[in-house]
């Protein structure tokens, strides 16, 4: 089985590939790359992104023919994909960080500022934090309800399609922290800095 | 709900840890990737390395450091000292870091962290501010504290807020070492003058301080060096001290 981790320059994803490396043990073929045909040939794709929604989706376009290998890996051929943070975040429809950005459109929804209830709450929401696991996720196989992960994040994604919704975060309000719509799953949070829990997350996700 | 995190620090000098515990079973007690490892699977909710590295020469071994850590510990990873340019950052970040604290390039080049934080995220920017009391006020000191800014440390950080740190790592230089407590006063004064979360440095001596620094001081996370090096408490002995005040953390 060959995992790719999608290298668009989306910033730092050096902890992503440590913690895929780890949990693959020289089982399982992990390859970091933004070439197309490698990309096209993968089982499954893990798409990491820091910064902000536009500067990751500006870098994702800058790869040409980086977007619509990713729709045809996703949306034709079903092959699992798991989105990190950012990643996650352009799933959606739209973002609204630094100015209103097209995303993928795979989910339908935005991605808005959190609201911190006039400065009540600080931003970035950083740490661990609870999830509520709301659906029975493929990921989250024998992760306990109320598993602490780590977040670092100041935007949300909001679905329209409620059912997507994995699992929630409590800050502020109750945020979407993950969505899973048929093979497409993705984590606010950042499994591979949740410590053994988060691997496990990885662990799931590589052995679907 | 979001948990109080609980941060131990190492000093590492030319790659070897300064001041470290002697566990047992460790095959080599000045290997920082080792200690790291110790207090990740103790349940520290990030590690911070300082390096205190003197020559420039030496200062490449923190890149292997940091490299050989993040594969070992896969909670979060801050690096500072002697922090000078984007770079600097750049390099830490592909190393495995994953945040970067910035202490007296922030003062001297405010657009290091403009930059930095437009170009790597503000997520992993954290600016380190060491200040020490002047009368009613508190100033910026820089170069390992040697050096006075003479720089307002409130205003200090509020402007480093808005330059796009994503944290404030803040020592007091008057408690540092003393094990007499954080400057909670500066703590909180610093915490209701930003948004975003500070991490309350120096001066711990006893897991009341760490509840102090949390409750008094405002502080979203506390970091402490020796209480813990010298095994007086370990990080599990913390986190069950805090949950028994009525403190929320990842336990």
């Amino acid at each position: 089985m060959k995992v790719t981790i999608v290298d668009y320059n989306s910033g730092n994803i050096s902890s992503v590939i440590n913690s895929f490396e780890e949990v693959a043990k020289n089982k399982v073929n992990i390859e970091v790359t933004s070439d197309l045909v490698k990309i096209k040939s993968s089982d499954k794709l893990v798409l990491p992104g820091q910064g902000s929604f536009k500067s990751c989706v500006d870098a994702l376009n800058k790869i040409d023919g980086l977007k619509e290998t990713l729709n045809e890996f996703v949306i034709n051929n079903k092959k699992p994909l798991l989105g990190i943070c950012v990643g996650l975040q352009m799933f959606a429809d739209v973002g609204y960080e630094e100015t209103e950005t097209n995303g993928l459109g795979w989910i339908s929804g935005k991605v808005s500022k959190i609201d911190n209830q006039n400065g009540k709450f600080k931003l970035p929401h950083i740490g661990w934090n609870q999830i509520n696991i709301v659906k029975e996720s493929k990921i989250f196989k024998e992760i306990k309800n109320n598993s602490h992960m780590y977040f670092v994040h100041s935007y949300e994604i909001i679905p329209n399609d409620k059912s997507v919704i994995a699992a929630t975060t409590d800050y502020c309000s109750n945020i979407v922290c993950s969505v899973e719509k048929e093979n497409i799953f993705g984590t606010q949070f950042h499994p591979e800095k949740s410590d053994k829990i988060g691997l496990k997350i990885i662990d799931n996700f590589m052995n679907l | 709900m979001l948990k109080n995190r609980i941060i131990p620090c190492l000093d590492v000098k030319n790659g070897r840890v300064v001041k470290g515990i002697n566990f047992v079973d460790l095959k080599d007690a000045g290997d920082p990737v080792e200690q790291a490892k110790i207090y990740s699977d103790g349940g520290a909710d990030e590690i911070c390395f300082l390096d205190i590295t003197a020559s420039n020469e030496n200062r490449e071994t923190i890149y292997n450091v940091v490299k050989r850590t993040s594969k070992k510990c896969f909670v979060p990873l801050t690096v500072g000292g002697g922090v000078r340019s984007v770079e600097d950052i750049n390099k830490l970040l592909n190393c495995g870091a994953d945040k970067v604290s910035i202490n007296t390039a922030a003062v001297t080049n405010s657009k290091v962290v403009l930059e930095s934080a437009k170009k790597f995220g503000s997520q992993c920017i954290v600016v380190a501010i060491d200040a020490k009391k002047n009368g009613d006020k508190w100033e910026v000191f820089t170069h390992g504290g040697r050096n006075n800014s003479g720089i307002d440390a409130l205003e200090y950080a509020k402007k480093m807020e808005e330059n796009g740190a994503g944290e404030l790592l803040v020592t007091s230089m008057d408690r540092d070492g003393t094990q007499i407590g954080y400057d909670v006063d500066l703590m909180s004064k610093i915490a209701s003058k930003v948004n975003i979360p500070l991490i309350a440095s120096g001066g711990v001596g006893n897991l009341d301080h760490l509840v102090d620094g949390i409750k008094l001081g405002n502080a979203s996370a506390v970091l402490a060096a020796s209480i813990f090096h010298y095994g007086k408490y370990s990080v599990k002995d913390a986190k069950e001290y805090l949950d028994s005040k009525g403190i929320p953390v990842r336990i």
